[in-house]
């Protein structure tokens, strides 16, 4: 047992629990009893705390130690996570002003209650819910994996039911304080998360690379481990075989990112359009640090860091390279503190998902089919409770199924929220695609998603499906027919199946069109999207 | 201004600058060792580059678009009800 690390990292834990309880009162409104309160804070956010919330959103824990511990295992195939976050902003900048003007003019909460507004059809709306929440749940999941990881690197390795105490105890406080709280806990919570995190990495990038012999040092450190495995894809630089898959998992993660629920969240949260413009430029300090981060991996390689054993897979778990490398060559308050980071930054993501998935829940499901005329403050009741659910589903996901499971659901997550794209951001600029069409389309781009990843071995070969997001071309077939026999080259599943719900709502669109099917009425009006903070036509907040 | 009140679409040219970044999803151009500067591979702080550069197009097109009327500025597109309140 660590006693130092974990005294440090207790201490920040109790501060960060004390701030998410009394921030029920933080630039509080008349009521919590509305989703406009408790879900979006009051949707009144300016550019510091939003920047702060969105990216705590972003860059998650299991962000902060999946990636050093890719670039560990794989090397450069890890490094697409900075071009994803370069490339994000750009993509977004435009649809994410529109998304927030037409919802605040609506007062729409989620993605489907837009899907809901444009169309006019609740089924579409539903199928939009359910894929978020279905790709937001693993997602949660995975935020305990990176808090456990801290917390079995500080000594709280037991193995069973038992090992995972304090991962449940954690779980419990953020449940706690988020049902009381809302929105607003996260947002106080995060500054103190990226501050410790931003403190922490500057810290590290500076003092190891230097005990280490420089990055040149590193770097051949690095080079050597890799040609010394057998494994083909592995390296500091890419291959002939990744480099189409590097370029498509950069692309296809920044498109999907911000059609997850609960980023769409931290933007509606917002006060204005300009402070979503300011953001879309200054969040980007966090790429620079996630980029900083992954080198980390490198680093863990020249200091000869060894994953810690998971007491409870009885697997070497390379999720704890992060924390080992701290705890070894920091001093142990430091190692607290850093810690405390890794632990903090799992619960303000968390917090946020869990919120996004009971606004979906609320507001989709339960108002749309078991209680028509449920009152804002019925509506605001309901989520919380959704919020204790969903946060307890995800802990027994970790603690009675295999955390490999949820890592294999994130990366199905991150395929099957792309195929929502069509309905949701394309839909912000154009009713072009019928709504038979953009249904269509995302049954056959789930249906073929599912059936790519299924075909996909782990790269380690001890799983035949399901084992990355990788696929050979060979694998593509089309009926039987293979347009791309005998290619080793790679590409990101999302993309293919993004690419096939394209072609099929294309083609149901054209035929839907041709038999003058009935499109859905469309609530919103092109001057909607163009709305801003201070214009008599937005709707007023936690209004009835 | 090229307003399309169909589609509620506004166009400028300095949106162009967002695909841009884009060019970084090009890897031949630097999927290579040398130069190393500060000992990091040519892949890795030419990557890193594009962080600024990203800032930069999304800043200018943030600060080049600033200006541009809000709908509601319009008059002729305001309802009587919108009159009212803009007259406060």
């Amino acid at each position: 047992m660590q006693w130092t690390e974990l005294i440090v990292f207790s201490a920040l834990f109790l501060l960060v629990t004390v701030m998410g309880f009394l921030a029920a009162r933080w630039q509080k409104g008349d009521t919590l009893e509305h989703l406009d309160e408790w879900g979006l804070g009051g949707r009144k956010f300016g550019s510091w705390i939003t920047w702060f919330l969105v990216g705590g959103d972003l860059y998650t824990a299991y962000t902060f130690v999946a990636v050093p511990a890719l670039m560990f295992g794989a090397g450069a195939t890890g490094f697409f996570a900075l071009p994803y976050t370069v490339i994000l902003y750009p993509l977004v900048f435009l649809p994410l002003v529109r998304m927030w003007s037409v919802s605040r003019v609506h007062g729409y909460v989620t993605p489907a209650d837009f899907v809901k507004g444009r169309y006019g059809s609740h089924w579409l709306a539903l199928i939009i819910a359910i894929t978020g929440i279905f790709a937001t749940m693993p997602y949660i999941a995975l935020q305990l994996v990176g808090l456990e990881a801290v917390l079995r690197s500080m000594g709280l390795n037991g193995s069973g039911i038992l090992g995972h105490l304090p991962l449940f105890i954690a779980f419990v406080i953020l449940a706690l304080y988020t049902y009381q709280s809302g929105l607003r806990a996260p947002a106080l919570i995060a500054f103190v998360k990226d501050i410790l995190i931003y403190v922490v990495i500057l810290v590290a990038i500076i003092y190891l690379p230097a005990k280490f012999g420089g990055w040149g040092e590193i770097f051949n450190d690095a080079d050597a481990k890799f040609k010394a495995t057998p494994a083909p894809g592995d390296g500091i630089l890419l291959n002939a075989n990744n480099q189409l898959q590097y370029a498509t998992l950069a692309l296809g993660s920044a498109l999907a990112l911000f059609l997850y629920p609960h980023s769409l969240t931290g933007i509606l949260a917002s006060r204005g359009r300009n402070v979503i413009k300011r953001n879309m430029v200054a969040l980007p300090a966090y790429s620079l640090l996630l980029g900083l981060l992954a080198l980390l991996g490198f680093v863990a390689i020249s200091a000869g860091t060894k994953p810690i054993v998971n007491q409870a897979t009885g697997r070497p778990d390379t999720n704890t390279i992060v924390p080992e490398l701290f705890g070894a060559n920091f001093p142990s308050w430091f190692a607290g503190i850093a810690f405390a980071a890794i632990g903090i930054g799992a619960l303000v993501p968390a917090a946020i998902m869990s919120i996004a998935a009971a606004n979906l829940w609320t507001r989709n499901i339960y108002k749309e089919y078991l209680k028509k005329n449920a009152s804002p403050a019925e509506e605001a009741k309901q989520a919380k409770l959704a919020s204790l659910v969903v946060k307890f589903g995800a802990v027994a996901f970790i603690v009675f199924i295999d955390p490999q499971f949820s890592i294999d659901l994130q990366l199905i997550g991150g395929v099957i929220i792309l195929q929502t794209l069509p309905a949701v951001a394309i839909a912000l600029y154009t009713r072009w695609f019928h709504l038979y069409g953009l249904v269509a389309g995302w049954v056959g781009g789930m249906a073929y998603g599912m059936y790519l990843l299924y075909l996909i071995p782990s790269a380690d070969g001890s799983r035949k499906h399901f084992g990355g997001s990788a696929l050979a071309l060979e694998k593509l077939s089309l009926f039987g027919w293979h347009p791309f026999d005998g290619s080793k080259v790679q590409i990101y599943v999302g993309i293919v199946a993004l690419t096939v719900n394209l072609l099929v709502a294309v083609i149901v669109t054209l035929i839907a069109k041709k038999a003058k099917a009935f499109n859905g009425t469309d609530q919103t009006d092109p001057s909607d999207y163009h709305v801003d903070e201070d214009s008599p036509r937005v709707k007023p907040v936690a209004a009835h | 201004m090229p307003s399309d009140h169909k589609t509620g679409l506004r166009w400028s040219n300095w949106n162009l600058l967002l695909i841009l970044p884009l060019l970084m999803l090009v890897t031949p151009w630097f999927n290579q060792d040398e130069p190393r500067v500060f000992g990091l591979p040519f892949f890795y702080w030419y990557q890193f580059l594009f962080v600024p550069l990203g800032v930069l197009c999304v800043g200018l097109v943030y600060v080049k678009t600033k200006d541009e009327p809000v709908v509601t500025g319009k008059p002729d597109k305001l309802g009587v009800d919108d009159l009212d309140e803009g007259a406060n």
